[in-house]
Parts: C-alpha cells; sequence; structure tokens
C-alpha cells in the first residue's frame, strides 16, 4: 500500500483536476427542525459546494450506480415483429469524492451479489466499473453501528482513502489512476510523526462508537426467534412505507415494468427499486401473497440480510450506517430489533 | 495525463473476458410462437422455437427448468419448460391466464415474436433415479413441470421401475393434456386421477390426492426403498403429501418439490422469489425436501 501526505489546501487542486469528470459528493440540502445541516450526494462542480465535514448523507450514493428506475431495454415494434435494444446508461467515468468506509463496503458487498455471481448484472457491474473513489475517514454519529458490522474501515473497493490530520491529509492510494493524480498535487512521503497522527486520528474515531449490534451466531438466533413475539411487535409498528430500502446504500431489491408507447411503435422496459417492506413485493399470479403481514416482511428484510447473506457470502447485507433507522417514521432501527429478537421478545 | 478517465466497457466489445457473462441479463433469445392450442377456457399449451437455429441447438435444459418469457410493454415472467429436453429451444410452454401477460399471449396467433431467456433454476434429478421406482404427484397446473421429467422418463422407459402419475384437478374440466392419458398409460404407466368436484360424465375418483397416495402406498402405508417422488402443485398440498411420504419412509432427500413465486428477473438480482433469504430462480424452482425442511416460510 502506498502513503502520501499533503497540504489541506493542495485539495482544491486535485478537485479540479478530477473535475474534467462528472464528480458526485456531499453537499448541503438543508437543515432540520432542531437546525442541525442534513447532507446527500450530488453532482458537484464548484469545491466550494462541497462539504467534506459531512456527517452522513440523507440518502445512499446508490442513485449513481443503482438508479431508482432505470431503463433496461427499448423496443421497436412494427407490424413483422419488433427488436431490443439494451443500454447499459453509463458512457462515461465517475468520480465519488468523499465516501465514507461504510458507503465503500456498501459498494463492495453489492459487487458480490451482483457481479461476482452467476448471471452478473451488466447495468451495475458497468456503472461500478466507471467509478472513480475518493474515501474519506469519518466522524462516527451516535447512531452508527458500522463497528458491530465490520465496515468501519474500508480495504478495498475505492481508488484513495483520505483522512483528514488536521492541517493536512493522509491518502492511502489503491490505483494506478489515482497515484497518477497524486502526482500532479504537491505531496511528500509520510514520515513517522504523520503515522503518530494517523493513528491517533483513528484511536479517536474509535472511541467515538455508542450505537452496537451484537451479530454473534445471529444467523442461528434469527432461526430461533422466528415465531418470535417481538417481530410482531415490530410489524405493529412499520409503516410499510419502504423508506429504510430507499435510503440503505445495500438494499438492491426490484421490479420491472412495461410499458409501451402511446404510438404503440414502441415499448420501454423499467427496472425500479423496491422494498421487501411493501405489500405486493412477493404477490404472485392468482392474487397469493406470501408475506401479507407487515411483520413478516419486516422480518424477511433483516432475513435477507443478517441470515441469508450471511450463509452466502460470510458477511452481512448491511453496514451499520443508520440511515434506514434515521429516515423510519416509526423510529425503527437496525440495534433495536436485533437485540429485542436476540432477548426472544 | 488527460484528465478525463478512460471509459471501460465492461462488454470489453465481441469477445470481451466477460461479455457472454453480461450479455446472458436482459439480452433475450429472439424466439416464435409456432402454434397455440387452447388446452381448456383458461391454459393454452404453446409451441415455442428460437429462431436462430444455432441458439436453437445450443439451448439445452433439464427437466423441471424454467425460461423467463417476454412481450416488449406488455411483460416477462417465468414459465415452467413442458416439453422433453432433446427439443433444445423448440419447446413448450402451457400457460393459464391470469394476468396482463398470459392473457396478451392467448390472444396471439402463430407466427408471433416473443423474446427468451434462460434456461434457469434447478431440476429435477431424473439421471439420478435410474432404477428407481418414480412417484410424480401433480395438483392443478402442477401437471406443467411434471411433464419434462415425465417425458425424459418415457423416453428411457426401461431404466425406471415402477412409475406412478397421480394427478388432481378441481374439477374434470380443468383436467390438463387428456389426450396423452392412453400414451402414457401405454408406456407401463400407472395413471391416476382425481377430482375435488365429479363433473357430467365423470366417471373416476372423487376426493383429494392424498387418498390416491394412501390408495397407492396400500394397507402397509410403506414405500419399496428405492423410491423418489416429484410433487408439483398449490403449496397445500405439499404440505399434505409431503407429511404423508414422509410416514410412508421416504428419505427427505428423494422427495423432490418445485416451489413458485414472484419472479422479475430469474437471475438471482431482484430477490422477489426469495423464501426466507433462499432464491428460488437459482436455488430452485426445484428443491429436495431436506431443503424445504431447512426453509423458514417455505411450504
Ligand atoms: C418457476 C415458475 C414457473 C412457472 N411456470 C408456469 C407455467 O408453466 N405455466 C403458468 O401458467 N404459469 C407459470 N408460472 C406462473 C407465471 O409466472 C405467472 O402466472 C405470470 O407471472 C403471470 O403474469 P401476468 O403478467 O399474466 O400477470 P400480472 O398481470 O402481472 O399479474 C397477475 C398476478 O401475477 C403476479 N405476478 C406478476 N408478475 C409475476 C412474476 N414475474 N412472477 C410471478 N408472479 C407474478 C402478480 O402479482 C399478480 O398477482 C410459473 C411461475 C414460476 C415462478
Ligand atoms: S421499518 Fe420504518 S422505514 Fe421501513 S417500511 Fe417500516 S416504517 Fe417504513
Ligand atoms: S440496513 Fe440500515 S443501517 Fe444497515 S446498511 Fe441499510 S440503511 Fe444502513
Ligand atoms: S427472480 Fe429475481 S432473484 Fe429470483
Amino acid at each position: 500500500m502506498l502513503f502520501k501526505v499533503f497540504a489541506k489546501d493542495e485539495l482544491p487542486k486535485l478537485f479540479d483536476l478530477l473535475a474534467a469528470n462528472p464528480v458526485i459528493a456531499p453537499v448541503q440540502k438543508g437543515v432540520d427542525q432542531h437546525g442541525v445541516p442534513l447532507f446527500d450526494f450530488d453532482v458537484v462542480h464548484d469545491f466550494a459546494d462541497l462539504r467534506l465535514d459531512y456527517t452522513s448523507t440523507i440518502h445512499s450514493a446508490k442513485r449513481y450506480f443503482l438508479p431508482y428506475a432505470e431503463t433496461l431495454a427499448t423496443f421497436t415494434v412494427d407490424k413483422g415483429g419488433w427488436e431490443k435494444q439494451v443500454d447499459l446508461n453509463i458512457d462515461r467515468r465517475q468520480v465519488l469524492f468523499g465516501l465514507h468506509a461504510c458507503d465503500i463496503n456498501a459498494l463492495n458487498k453489492l459487487d458480490k451479489v451482483l457481479v461476482q455471481s452467476a448471471y452478473p448484472n451488466p447495468f451495475y457491474a458497468a456503472k461500478r466499473r466507471n467509478m472513480f473513489i475518493i474515501g474519506l475517514q469519518c466522524t462516527p454519529r451516535p447512531q452508527c453501528f458500522c463497528r458491530s458490522m465490520g465496515t468501519d474501515f474500508a480495504l478495498h473497493g475505492f481508488d484513495m482513502f483520505l483522512t483528514d490530520l488536521g492541517d493536512s491529509y493522509f491518502a492511502e492510494i489503491l490505483s494506478a489512476a489515482a497515484f497518477q493524480f497524486m502526482a500532479r498535487i504537491v505531496t511528500r512521503e509520510p514520515g513517522h510523526d504523520d503515522h503518530e497522527r494517523y493513528k491517533a486520528v483513528v484511536a479517536e474515531k474509535n472511541g467515538r462508537f455508542q450505537a452496537k449490534v451484537d451479530s454473534s451466531d445471529l444467523t442461528k438466533i434469527l432461526d430461533m426467534e422466528f415465531e418470535s413475539p417481538a417481530w410482531k411487535a415490530w410489524g405493529d409498528k412499520c409503516l410499510s412505507c419502504g423508506t429504510c430500502a430507499n435510503v440503505c446504500p445495500t438494499c438492491y431489491c426490484y421490479g420491472v415494468e412495461e410499458n409501451v408507447d402511446l404510438d404503440l411503435t414502441g415499448a420501454v422496459k423499467t427496472r425500479r427499486l423496491h422494498s421487501c417492506n411493501l405489500i405486493d413485493f412477493a404477490v404472485v399470479a392468482g392474487g397469493h401473497n406470501f408475506r401479507p403481514h407487515s411483520h413478516a416482511r419486516l422480518k424477511y428484510r433483516y432475513y435477507h440480510k443478517h441470515r441469508g447473506f450471511v450463509e452466502a457470502f460470510e458477511e452481512a447485507l448491511c453496514v451499520g450506517c443508520g440511515r434506514c433507522g434515521e429516515a423510519c417514521l416509526a423510529g425503527i432501527t437496525v440495534p433495536a430489533v436485533i437485540a429485542s429478537v436476540r432477548e426472544g421478545g | 495525463m488527460e484528465n478525463r478517465l478512460p471509459f471501460i466497457d465492461v462488454l470489453g466489445g465481441p469477445g470481451g473476458r466477460r461479455r457472454e457473462d453480461f450479455t446472458s441479463f436482459e439480452y433475450t433469445l429472439p424466439a416464435e410462437i409456432t402454434s397455440l392450442y387452447a388446452l381448456t377456457p383458461t391454459e393454452t399449451l404453446y409451441q415455442i422455437r428460437i429462431i436462430d437455429p444455432t441458439a436453437r441447438q445450443r439451448f439445452t435444459f433439464q427437466p423441471g427448468q424454467f425460461v423467463m418469457l417476454e412481450l416488449p410493454g406488455i411483460g416477462e415472467a417465468p414459465f415452467s419448460i413442458s416439453s422433453s429436453p432433446v427439443r433444445h429451444g423448440d419447446i413448450e410452454l402451457c400457460i393459464r391466464r391470469v394476468g396482463n401477460l398470459t392473457n396478451f399471449l392467448a390472444r396471439l396467433t402463430r407466427g408471433a415474436r416473443v423474446g427468451l431467456s434462460g434456461p434457469f433454476g434447478t431440476h429435477f434429478p431424473v439421471e439420478e433415479m435410474v432404477g428407481q421406482d418414480i412417484l410424480l404427484l401433480a395438483g392443478g397446473l402442477g401437471i406443467v413441470p411434471l411433464r419434462s421429467p415425465l417425458s425424459a422418463v418415457l423416453e428411457n422407459r426401461s431404466n425406471y421401475g415402477r412409475v406412478d402419475i397421480m394427478y388432481g384437478a378441481r374439477n374434470p374440466a380443468e383436467l390438463l393434456f387428456t389426450y396423452q392419458y392412453e400414451e402414457w398409460r401405454r408406456f407401463d404407466i400407472n395413471l391416476a386421477i382425481t377430482v375435488d368436484q365429479a363433473g357430467p360424465g365423470w366417471q373416476g375418483p372423487v376426493g383429494l390426492i392424498t387418498e390416491v397416495l394412501k390408495e397407492r402406498l396400500g394397507q402397509a402405508g410403506s414405500l419399496a426403498t428405492g423410491t423418489c417422488a416429484i410433487v408439483c402443485g398449490p403449496p397445500v398440498m405439499f404440505r399434505f403429501v409431503c407429511d404423508l411420504l414422509t410416514r410412508a419412509g421416504l428419505p427427505p432427500q428423494k422427495m423432490f418439490v418445485s416451489l413458485e413465486r414472484r419472479m422479475h428477473c430469474g437471475r438471482g438480482k431482484c430477490c422477489r422469489c426469495n423464501i426466507g433469504s433462499t432464491y428460488t430462480c437459482l436455488d430452485g424452482p426445484v428443491f429436495d425436501y431436506w431443503s424445504v425442511m431447512n426453509l423458514k416460510e417455505a411450504i
């Protein structure tokens, strides 16, 4: 691994070099009722708009690699038959500037199921392969439980990772492209002091975690507690609104719909992200719903993330970013749900 | 150095390293409906052929697998292949009208173009059943996926021992493939048909398929060792039939069921088909009963 250190005023220069490509980065979108700033990812043209001090974003950066609605194919239809055109909907590299470790790990998890699996999804793969990612060390909030999920540090899946050392940035360089960009700003080799400062920053970060999820032996416990009254209690609170899936960086479930153009000469096939909490998720022909109750759907979401994915990939499909808990109008959070299920009700 | 990062084409052009992997997604095979035949007022039998002869020959499947069939602007849905694997990409589908796509399909005429992809999913291990007795139990539309393993058995009839088909429908008018019953019997297959409600002219038994199965199990209530069962039908049927078979001594790994779930991709990507956390499209639709016993919310 290659490390460099550079002064903070070099960062705008790096940004300007990268701005030849579309840059997606955290910006402030407003303030909540307590005056606390609200952040989200957006396309940024000016370094001044960037908010590298962001805590977390309302939504993950998902819409840049798993758009909420995406055209999978278009059809031209005429009397003789029809032709299908598939477009992967990406024609350039995109820079993601300032992703926290949890969001990078979310991408790494999605890679496993969407690319490193049977029938890799070319729509996701094309966008993922065309990302240039600059990671950024975060300051954990009280609701962050990435540490419990083992996603508080990113080992791969990015080009470069920055840690704020006060007057300078400590950079971890993972890709050749990142190395070439770094060669064009003023950097220096880190010394013993920089290493010590880096370790101090990380130690300070580690001391900030408050929320915890005990995931030890969770796959088994989830099976034992399949009938736990806790599920029913959470299900009664759940509004089946799907907001949790909407903001989640790892939720990728979808539905497909097809529509005929008004002039009947064409048709469009659209993939829309769906949520397993929505009532029609598992309805089949004949009207039978395999999960008619909100508690069954909520339980399924936890099953998929904390059991099924673990069995398949030896890790959970949750990075502990806390977004779902924050966005949920019913106040349903992952740490609370898992703790109550572990207790057996 | 260019500030603009070079674009990476994941398909990599013709011959790209992972091109074939990636183009198995969304890039459907053009196919043609060569004939339609109404089996009942709600079920139609379709002969569908992949147009390109090379692709048709390359299309190989195992009994129990399914395809995704697409009509532009109307929809895409999973259907079990009902024909014999020796026919390759010249397949037979039997489809019930239930919604958008299936009603639209029934109004098409010979020569209509559809898109096919697949085959997907797990299959009934008919090769591993060689030398054994086979029980095929179907309820309603469940006879459709059973016809594919059945034709594989018929093509090599001497490889198998006693073969029983037990098929239940709601009423005689809903029985499918009536024209084939004599043929099946000619292949030395014991065919027992039952209906929930008799209709005009019905002379056969009336009652649930479990009654027919109990009769087959006889006084002893047990099965010869070296028996396999394939069960397809509505969820309630699985429970009763599999319970009976278990009590008759059939080990769970010799009982196979085909499950149905909602599917939007067939490729382990949309999660709509998940049972607990298992993909019905990848790990199923054919499961042995042991796997089903380990699945929460399966049947
Ligand atoms: C592995 C498998 C094999 C199948 N084999 C056959 C078969 O051989 N013959 C047959 O007639 N049917 C079969 N089905 C069922 C068939 O897929 C549905 O009847 C079909 O999806 C209905 O589509 P539609 O557009 O006509 O209905 P829609 O108008 O879409 O809706 C009708 C109902 O179907 C449900 N539905 C919609 N899309 C899907 C979908 N993709 N998968 C499941 N349900 C859906 C809706 O929730 C609704 O309740 C099979 C299903 C599976 C999973
Ligand atoms: S858990 Fe919360 S956000 Fe998710 S569906 Fe239920 S009410 Fe909506
Ligand atoms: S489930 Fe919640 S905490 Fe876990 S990754 Fe998704 S949004 Fe973040
Ligand atoms: S049908 Fe999409 S995951 Fe199984």
